[in-house]
């Protein structure tokens, strides 16, 4: 049997999942250059607030009819978690220097861990989380799992109601005069502060769709899910061009596919045996994202800019 | 140039925390003797925290049991045993600062812990330097004890305070080996390890003894135990018409990985250690139906010389279940206590000065019927019951297969 389409399939799902968390990297970075290391962690609380949902379920629930509900929760945690996070800890310091929010968003990461380690019931080790019924289906020569459909639907949606959002709406193209121009757009009579909470929660919206889609996925979350996640997503941000949403997309992708394919093939390559696999995927993936940024420094759909600061 | 070199330090910072995890609770323990007894602490060190902590609280909470018992009977008299559980997260960093902490204190006697082959690595030294005895009930890893001469057959004692009641991943990979081919009749096998101690060891330990007995290692490959992502290797397996998995790491990446063979619609049993075998693992894995593991000695509610185990320990009202080493670590507590008992005897009924001396010497005479079967201690410091039991997923559950001990060439 040919691997090689299983193979790109699960790339292609992986990636896209890297994808949604991306946009909440990208987003705000492009308006306020700041990485926000807790975004991980924004992902990992998204699935719990899912999961809780699922729990209040009545026994018998269909999970299809549960999962937007479980979205709602998931999607209402994330954002209620990232927007109090922009208010209490990141607006107090925005005139100071950028290492300092970086740091208090490494330190909120590692308090939002604990804090869902030690209330939330069960956590300190990986929850079980619910999971589609039946076997997979077939789409030229490879079979997708029933959960693994949910993110090859949900990530192309939230990119056109995205870029909808973002060209078309008032709202969106405020961000976009914010992004180019944060002093302007204010004498221009935007609301930055406004723009900025409202990146935040985009964020953290797809940070919790996407958290959905890896808890159908691996019929599990946990409290430390979010940190490899969230390196990766960040990665993939990069990767395609941070500040450039589609970008972001484009690099989870790329960036899925090349794990995907570094572990199926580099070990088969004469003389390479001892390379490939699981265990060294990680390193050809950031590899990968090396000689991407050798050649272009903005990442795969980034725009050469200025120095803005 | 401002945002390039912010990616570079961000990038820098992002490697630093992936060392960087969660802080957990620890309970400082203050010594107090109570009246004419005097107190002896015992130290246990297993990961309270973290993804591990199944098993963790289980070792905590058996080993508390343990003490308990021998306070209430008075088994060493005028010693008042006390137990101070610190957390080690699984990391190696932690647990050795946990085993300074251990030998600062000097009311410590002796260490039941830990959990992790890797962590024991780090703790072994500073306990060898300070005289203080260590035994775990769940280290595996033959290194340990033996040295890397083990493979070619010159094994030497490592650690002269390092002692074990858990058997050896020598012993366990070629039980494993044995079960899989001559009873389960798999010839061709896919062999996975995550590369830590445990699972780099065990199936290395595999491989050697099952092709010896004839079978096929179709393909290897090492994994990430953060991801839960694994379906390129599963696809990967598939083109090598591989009639098993064996996985040498834990449960926590074993469960997705178990689920997600399965997915591919591949029905062949993923097969793993003592790491594997823990109740959790059924309730990540939904397809786990016909998956193996084996553990060391009998199951605890097999042998009649643990229903008492059993008994106290749903009786003193654990929230948590003992899990793969509650019996194991009752006995290497009890060892201990026993160790104790030994010197204070020696000594006219009173604790010898140099208590970790006197303990350590003890250790080698200690014999006794613990939990697990006879406990009792090789020159290398091994336990000498090398009892294994094969387990098989049916409903859910693990349920025990076939017991015995492996023919080691």
């Amino acid at each position: 049997m040919n691997e090689l389409p299983q193979q790109l399939a699960n790339g292609l799902i992986l990636g896209a999942m890297y994808g949604l968390i991306a946009i909440g990297y990208t987003m705000v970075y492009g308006i306020v250059q700041l990485i926000n290391f807790a975004h991980g962690e924004i992902f990992m609380v998204g699935g719990f607030g899912a999961l809780t949902v699922y729990l209040w379920m009545p026994d018998g629930f269909a999970l299809g009819a549960a999962v937007p509900l479980m979205i709602l929760g998931g999607v209402i945690v994330s954002v209620a978690v990232a927007t109090a996070a922009e208010r209490f800890a990141y607006r107090p310091l925005r005139g100071a220097p950028r290492l300092a929010p970086l740091i208090t968003a490494i330190g909120l990461s590692i308090v939002l861990q604990q804090v869902v380690w030690m209330w939330y019931p069960d956590a300190k080790k990986d929850h079980p989380f619910p999971q589609f019924e039946g076997g997979p289906i077939d789409v030229f020569g490879a079979s997708i799992q029933r959960g693994d459909l949910f993110v090859l639907i949900a990530a192309p949606l939230c990119m056109f109601a995205l870029g909808l959002f973002v060209t078309k709406t008032r709202s969106g193209r405020g961000m976009q005069a914010t992004a180019q121009d944060p002093d302007t757009a204010k004498l221009m009579g935007i609301n930055t502060d406004r723009i900025i909470v409202m990146a935040f929660a985009i964020g953290a919206a797809f940070a919790a769709i996407a958290a959905v889609a890896y808890g159908l996925k691996n019929g599990q979350v946990g409290f430390r899910m979010g940190f490899l996640m969230g390196l990766k997503a960040f990665t993939a941000a990069v990767l395609g061009g941070i500040g450039n949403i589609y970008g972001a997309m484009l690099g989870g992708i790329v960036l899925g596919v090349a794990e995907s394919l570094a572990t199926g093939y580099i070990g088969d390559i004469p003389g390479m045996d001892l390379f490939g696999g699981g265990a060294w995927k990680d390193v050809w993936a950031f590899s990968l994202l090396i000689l991407v940024l050798l050649f272009r420094p903005q990442g795969l759909l980034g725009e050469r800019v200025a120095d803005r600061a | 140039m401002r945002q390039r070199s912010l990616i570079a330090i961000t990038a820098a910072l992002a490697a630093g925390s992936l060392t960087l995890t969660a802080c957990g609770s620890r309970d400082e323990g203050s010594s107090g003797g109570s009246g004419d007894k005097t107190t002896v602490v015992l130290g246990v060190d297993a990961p309270l925290t973290g993804d591990l902590s199944a098993l963790g609280l289980g070792i905590r909470n058996s080993a508390d049991l343990a003490v308990k018992t021998a306070n209430k009977s008075e088994y060493v008299k005028g010693i008042e045993f006390k137990l101070e559980p610190l957390d080690d997260q699984a990391q190696p960093s932690v647990g050795q600062a946990n085993a300074q902490k251990y030998i600062s204190n000097k009311d410590v006697l002796g260490v039941v812990g830990p959990l992790n082959s890797s962590v024991s690595q780090s703790m072994q030294k500073p306990f060898n330097d300070a005289g203080l005895t260590q035994v775990s009930p769940a280290n595996t890893g033959t290194e340990l004890t033996q040295g890397d001469g083990w493979k070619t057959g010159n094994s030497v004692r490592q650690f002269k305070t390092f002692f074990r009641t858990a058997t050896t991943d020598e012993v366990q990979g070629a039980f494993a080996a044995e079960y899989l081919f001559q009873k389960a009749g798999i010839k061709k096998t896919y062999l996975i390890s995550d590369q830590k101690t445990y699972g780099a060891g065990l199936a290395a330990s595999f491989k050697a003894n099952y092709t010896k007995l004839g079978g096929k290692i179709v393909g290897t490959d090492n994994i990430n135990p953060d991801d839960r992502d694994f379906n390129a290797v599963v696809a990967k397996i598939k083109k090598t018409g591989a009639e098993a998995l064996y996985y040498g790491g834990e449960y926590p990446a074993a469960a997705p990985l178990s689920q997600q063979l399965k997915d591919s619609g591949q029905n062949i049993p993923l097969m793993g250690g003592d790491g594997i075998y823990s109740a959790e693992f059924p309730k990540l894995n939904k397809k786990g139906e016909g998956d193996l593991a084996t553990s060391v000695g009998k199951p605890v509610e097999q042998l009649d010389s643990a229903k008492e185990f059993i008994k106290n320990y749903k009786e003193a009202g654990y929230k948590d279940a003992y899990e793969a080493y509650g019996g194991l670590t009752y006995d290497a507590t009890w060892a201990l206590i026993e160790a104790v008992k030994l010197a204070v005897e020696g000594n006219d009924g009173k604790l010898p000065s140099d208590g970790r001396k006197a303990v350590l010497d003890a250790m080698a005479k200690v014999k006794f019927d613990g939990v697990t079967g006879t406990v009792s201690f090789d020159e290398f410091g091994d336990t000498t019951n090398k009892l294994m039991t094969a387990y098989k997923i049916k409903n859910d559950a693990w349920a025990p297969e076939f017991s015995g001990s492996p023919k080691l060439s």
